[in-house]
């Protein structure tokens, strides 16, 4: 792909989620879809994360963990130290990071299907943990957390207080859509310098990768602790938007989903996980109308895609391309997650 | 024989439960030598192998590179300090095109940090122009040139054992360790490994330490022979004394009276 080719791409995008969107939206008086797309791009960035320890050769099912701990470690600061939520953010995040580092350590040695057994009960206990402690109260959990207030830097406001402005669900929408952009281009130039070389390299051959000097528990940390980071913001700003956090804002069905999102889009593409996170939503929410059946048709239609796509939606658009003989971008080779 | 090794096996053992699979193993690499490890099927070749790269700790004894200490650290300290391995197994990255593996292992001569490469800084950018140069002179120098955007997994054998020394050669190491470089290979393919092998230590000055079954290819390539047999060294010498050694016959053909009693 030129490079004005992917610049077009990019501005197009923007010019969907930033103007289109919510020119439709005003135009329609959908005024719902402006928290049902916040809410995606929100929990695109905890997908993403996940992705990302896919890409290592990770099969990671806690991301809900660190989305549960990301969200109490804002709502406390806010509620308690009455912080402003937006110097929470990199807070909950750096927190989640380094809590990964620390139950990364020991779990990341594990491969396969028994890292994924063993992040499948994080959540869990994560909930738990967040039912017994004094300082989460409980089940009752945190509400009334206050809306975002203005940040500014030398008298300048760089983020207007949310609780004064005539639409905080347009504020709401267009912080979560500016915070999944860069959170996707974060992802995006990891995969593309050296460090997503490397993550590939681990995810095909761990012994080889060790053998031509890469230090492989320092890598499989560090890529980890930055999907947890990811899981983290994704989870205070959820929390923050819909102003209350309880032990089951985030469960073990959220964290099968955030992998699952992986999956729908295709573990071969960075913005695979924005993709599916999108679909995976609005389709639970469309088959809602089935009643009855829509757990069925809806994981009948998943068994489906995975029988018929293995490489995720987006090597539909790519399958063109994949044809033909010119060399294809690293990213674009269709590589499963396990070793 | 020059008293400055670069490699030394000192009393290397290593016991598995109450297997003792190598038992204080001890000889010296020179500089610039092609030294092969021979042996019998399960004679513990692979296992002191591992050893030397340390992807397996010792029991008893050490291993020195330069009289520094090298066993039991972990396998990228020990690669880093220039003592790189290949695999048996034919082990490559194999979603990844010859290149591309090739770049990838120039690793340890990256002199940017991974976030001088995350923000594209300009020591980023000029180890990136130093490893695919470097990468199209070992793709030259192995006679790749034509597979060079094949993608891993659709190479023949033979190549993938080229692609597999490329690997070694791109993290520029001191001693290189091949295992078993020749199995499987025919005749002619045989030989261009050996000829491959011996341009590296010719033109590089690299020190090859290689373990194989294949003796004809070990005679014709080896400087000296080391054979062991249930762990054990039981020979030492240049190809000439090995072939005429009878404790290295006796191994491999077993004993008269062996035959004998049966």
């Amino acid at each position: 792909m030129t490079l004005f080719k992917k610049l077009l791409g990019v501005g197009l995008f923007l010019a969907l989620v930033l103007v289109l969107v919510p020119w439709l939206i005003e135009r329609s008086g959908r005024w719902d879809f402006y928290y049902t797309l916040t809410s995606v791009a929100l929990l695109s960035i905890a997908s993403a994360g996940v992705w990302l320890t896919f890409y290592i050769g990770r099969i990671n099912i806690g991301q809900g963990a660190y989305a549960l701990v990301g969200g109490y470690v804002s709502a406390i600061l806010v509620t308690q130290a009455g912080m402003n939520f937006w110097l929470t953010l990199p807070l909950a995040g750096l927190f989640c990071a380094l809590l990964s580092v620390l139950i990364g350590l020991p779990i990341l040695r594990l491969r396969g299907v028994y890292f994924a057994m063993v992040t499948l009960v994080l959540t869990e206990v994560v909930r738990l943990t967040a039912l017994a402690l004094p300082i989460t109260n409980g089940a009752r959990g945190i509400v009334n957390i206050p809306l975002p207030t203005e940040l500014s830097l030398f008298g300048l406001t760089l983020i207007p207080d949310f609780g004064t402005l005539a639409n905080p669900k347009l504020a709401f929408y267009l912080a979560a859509v500016i915070m999944m952009i860069l959170s996707y281009a974060v992802l995006y130039r990891i995969v593309h310098s050296r460090l997503g070389h490397l993550c590939r390299s681990l995810q095909q051959n761990e012994e080889l990768a060790a053998s031509i000097g890469v230090n492989i528990t320092y890598l499989r940390i560090l890529a980890y602790s930055i999907s947890s980071f990811f899981g983290g913001i994704a989870g205070a700003s959820f929390v923050n938007i819909s102003q209350s956090i309880y032990p089951s804002s985030f469960q073990v069905v959220d964290s099968v989903n955030f992998m699952l999102n992986c999956f729908l889009g295709g573990l071969g593409y960075v913005f695979g996980p924005m993709l599916g996170t999108l679909l995976l939503y609005f389709g639970w929410d469309l088959l809602f109308t089935t009643g009855k059946y829509q757990l069925l048709i809806y994981s009948s239609l998943l068994i489906l895609l995975m029988l018929v796509l293995p490489n995720g939606l987006l090597s539909l658009r790519l399958s063109r391309k994949a044809k033909q003989p010119a060399q294809a971008s690293p990213d674009k080779q269709p590589s499963g997650a396990t070793p | 024989m020059n008293p400055n090794p670069i490699l030394e096996v000192d009393q290397v053992t290593r016991r598995f439960g109450g297997l003792t699979a190598v038992n204080k193993v001890s000889f010296t690499v020179q500089p610039s030598e092609i030294l092969s490890v021979i042996g019998p099927n399960g004679a513990g070749k692979s296992t002191l192998f591992k050893l030397i790269s340390s992807f397996l700790h010792t029991s008893e004894g050490e291993v020195r590179l330069k009289g520094e200490r090298i066993s039991d650290l972990a396998p990228h300290i020990v690669a880093r300090k220039g003592v790189v391995r290949t695999f048996q197994e034919t082990t490559i990255f194999r979603a990844m095109t010859v290149r591309e593996n090739i770049i990838i292992a120039h690793h340890l001569r990256a002199k940017a940090s991974l976030a001088g490469y995350f923000w594209g800084s300009a020591a980023a950018r000029q180890d990136q122009a130093a490893f695919a140069r470097s990468a199209d002179e070992i793709i030259q120098f192995l006679g790749m040139g034509a597979i060079a955007n094949e993608l891993a997994s659709n190479l023949p054998q033979g190549n993938l054992r080229a692609l597999g020394i490329a690997i070694g050669l791109a993290t520029d190491p001191k001693v290189l360790l091949l295992d078993e470089p020749f199995a499987g290979m025919n005749h002619d393919e045989t030989m261009h490994m050996v000829q491959l092998v011996q341009n590296v230590r010719q033109e590089r000055g690299i020190t090859v330490l290689l373990v194989e079954h294949d003796i004809p290819a070990v005679m014709k390539i080896s400087d000296r022979i080391v054979v062991i047999n249930f762990g054990e060294k039981i020979a030492e010498g240049t190809p000439e004394d090995i072939r005429n050694n009878d404790k290295v016959i006796e191994a491999y053909l077993g004993r008269e009276d062996d035959a004998i009693g049966m």
